[in-house]
């Protein structure tokens, strides 16, 4: 028997890889230049001479940027290659290389640079070990990027439980916190429990078409399009499980009661990375099976995804008014925009596959900043999130006050912002997909959010004579530089959309049979 | 040597996963429904190794490797973050955990 050597071209998961190095090269340096356990210090928890924001401590969070700087980079020169030779898959098929992934990888790389750059300053503040936060999120982040390129179902579950499980320990990454336990728990049994059926969902395709490849030779697309009138009963309901475990991941409505606990109980800077990266690797892999692989049975999926978008707008919407914290408010409000990109799935065209590409990517510069925002007013244990204690911002810190009333704009969506723009080009979609009515139902539902978005504004610059303790902005340079640039991203996108978009609407190719 | 119809094996991968299913609602001790859900991880298990066998391939065989590794990172991570909020609270039940509502 002869022994045929596989073809191994490392290109497709180099960013992938680039990460995972990184991540191990910070675990081993940890090891060596980072800090003891505290727990050791009988001065436990206060802040020890020279650990400056920029201080001491720089080493590890620059190892972590210089490696999401490597997978921009190694992302970038995958696109000059697909954009040469058009879109191939590598690992026997088990890896997609096409723009699609590529521009979901860039942006996947910022959100975690920017997740970095706050972590840092959260950790240092609040003197907690910073080597396994960074290795963690560079993990997860490779994981997300896994899932954005994956061309077989089992890398798109190992690729899910990757990053999940890294989530997982960031939620109750600050031990001493009981909330933040219980929200790890939380997030940690329905995440399991959601993604036994993502594997249940897998293996009935299997039992249906014999294979879990999407693209490759007697995979998932060839079945369909040489299995006319097949019974396909099982990969119909195989179909359906998938979207339930993706839609767990992506907070859709009713797999979404992890949602607030979770988003609650995160320190902040993690909060904001699941908010724009969990979402953007769920719909991704979404956009790729349902959109794509999917396609010649749309008339099958489409109803459970049109009531999926349905009600986690409504829900969301809905839910978030009665909210008294923030970061719950802010969670509910996520829901409520997977609702909205779910829009974009079910149009099932291009302009679909690349306004939700625009609407994640924006949405995610946004949610960064707002989740910043309430880390540097939060206080040591994020005790200071409700939305009273946002009362007398205005007075205190009125730049801040501007640029949170900025990020919550574009949340509701108000012209201007790269909120309102992101809702044009998905809601556009629906409707050139003949789907007037849910749109309809989402501007209702975006005409509820506007409440609560409001509602903070509000308190914010009340001038109120009972104040009880004026919001505190703790915040270095980090910080403000984080909470500048998606301030920056939310403004100028709003103005001058037409890059991102462009450059989205070159990433809708995927690679094919 | 008479083999039995892969379709009984189906039948009880259907069944553990409901158990587990079932089981994960109903328990309120955060270790008893993680030891549900590992029952639906191998549930499912189970229809890859059947399916594999009925249409002949590898692949699904292949992938219930796979799971085990995923299944055995997943305990690791949970159990860890089970005991960490055992030893703050005294207890593993789902129900005393409720700082978190609404």
């Amino acid at each position: 028997m002869d022994f045929v050597a596989p073809k191994i071209a490392l290109s497709g998961i180099a960013p992938e890889i680039a990460l995972a190095a990184t991540a191990l090269l910070v675990l081993l340096a940890d090891a060596f230049i980072g800090d003891r356990p505290r727990t050791l210090r009988p001065e436990h928890g206060s802040a020890r001479p020279g650990s400056g924001i920029l201080g001491n401590r720089w080493h590890l969070p620059l190892l972590s940027l210089i490696g999401f700087g490597a997978a921009v980079y190694l992302a970038l020169d995958a696109w000059d290659r697909v954009d040469a030779t058009g879109a191939t898959t590598q690992f026997s098929g088990m890896i997609a290389v096409d723009g699609f992934s590529v521009f979901v990888k860039i942006t996947l790389a910022v959100f975690g640079a920017l997740t970095i750059l706050l972590g840092h300053e959260y950790l240092v503040r609040r003197d907690l070990e910073e080597g396994e936060f960074f290795a963690l999120v560079l993990f997860s982040v490779a994981g997300m990027m896994l899932m954005a390129s994956s061309a077989d179902l089992i890398v798109t579950f190992l690729a899910l439980e990757t990053f999940s499980i890294a989530l997982y320990v960031l939620v109750g990454y600050q031990r001493s916190r009981l909330d933040g336990q219980e929200a790890a728990m939380k997030y940690f049994l329905l995440g399991a429990f959601s993604s036994t059926f993502f594997l249940l969902g897998i293996a009935l395709v299997f039992g249906a078409t014999g294979s879990t490849n999407l693209y490759g030779e007697g995979g998932i697309t060839s079945f369909l399009a040489t299995t006319p009138a097949a019974d396909l009963s099982l990969l119909v309901l195989g179909a359906g499980l998938l979207i339930v475990g993706l839609g767990f991941k992506v907070a859709a409505v009713p797999f979404h009661m992890w949602t607030p606990d979770a988003y609650q109980g995160a320190p902040s800077p993690v909060t904001g990375f699941m908010a724009a990266g969990s979402k953007l690797a769920g719909f991704a892999a979404l956009l790729r099976l349902l959109d794509v692989v999917l396609f010649p049975l749309r008339w099958d999926w489409r109803p459970l995804v049109i009531g999926i978008a349905v009600v986690t707008m409504i829900v969301g919407s809905i839910l978030a008014v009665v909210q008294d914290d923030i970061k719950r408010m802010l969670a509910y409000s996520s829901i409520a925009h997977a609702g909205f990109v779910f829009t974009a799935v079910i149009a099932t065209n291009d302009r679909g596959i690349s306004g939700a590409l625009f609407y994640l990517a924006t949405y995610g510069l946004t949610i960064v900043g707002a989740f910043a925002i309430v880390a540097v007013l939060g206080g040591p244990e994020e005790r200071r999130t409700r939305v009273n204690d946002f009362r007398g911002l205005f007075a205190a810190h009125p730049l801040l006050a501007g640029i949170l009333t900025l990020l919550m704009l574009s949340l509701a969506g108000v012209p201007i912002t790269s909120g309102f723009v992101a809702k044009l080009v998905v809601f556009g979609a629906a409707v050139e997909a003949g789907y007037t009515w849910v749109v309809v139902v989402g501007a209702i539902a975006s005409a509820i959010a506007a409440f609560f978005y409001l509602r903070i504004l509000v308190v914010m610059y009340m001038v109120d004579a009972e104040v009880a303790e004026e919001p505190k902005a703790v915040m270095g340079p980090l910080s403000i530089g984080v909470i500048g640039l998606s301030a920056a991203a939310t403004l100028v996108l709003g103005l001058f959309w037409s890059p991102l978009i462009e450059l989205a609407e070159k990433a809708t190719f995927f690679a094919g049979p | 040597m008479t083999s039995v119809s892969p379709e009984y094996f189906l039948a009880l991968a259907g069944l553990m996963f409901t158990i587990g299913v079932v089981g994960a609602l109903t328990r309120r001790n955060a270790i008893v429904i993680f030891m549900f859900i590992e029952l639906m991880l191998n549930a499912v298990n189970l229809a890859f190794v059947t399916f594999s066998r009925m249409h002949g391939t590898v692949d699904g065989q292949v992938v219930v490797f796979f799971v085990l590794v995923v299944a055995a990172a997943e305990v690791v991570v949970g159990l860890a973050i089970i005991i960490s909020i055992f030893r703050r609270r005294r207890s593993a039940n789902v129900d005393d955990v409720n700082l978190l509502k609404w």
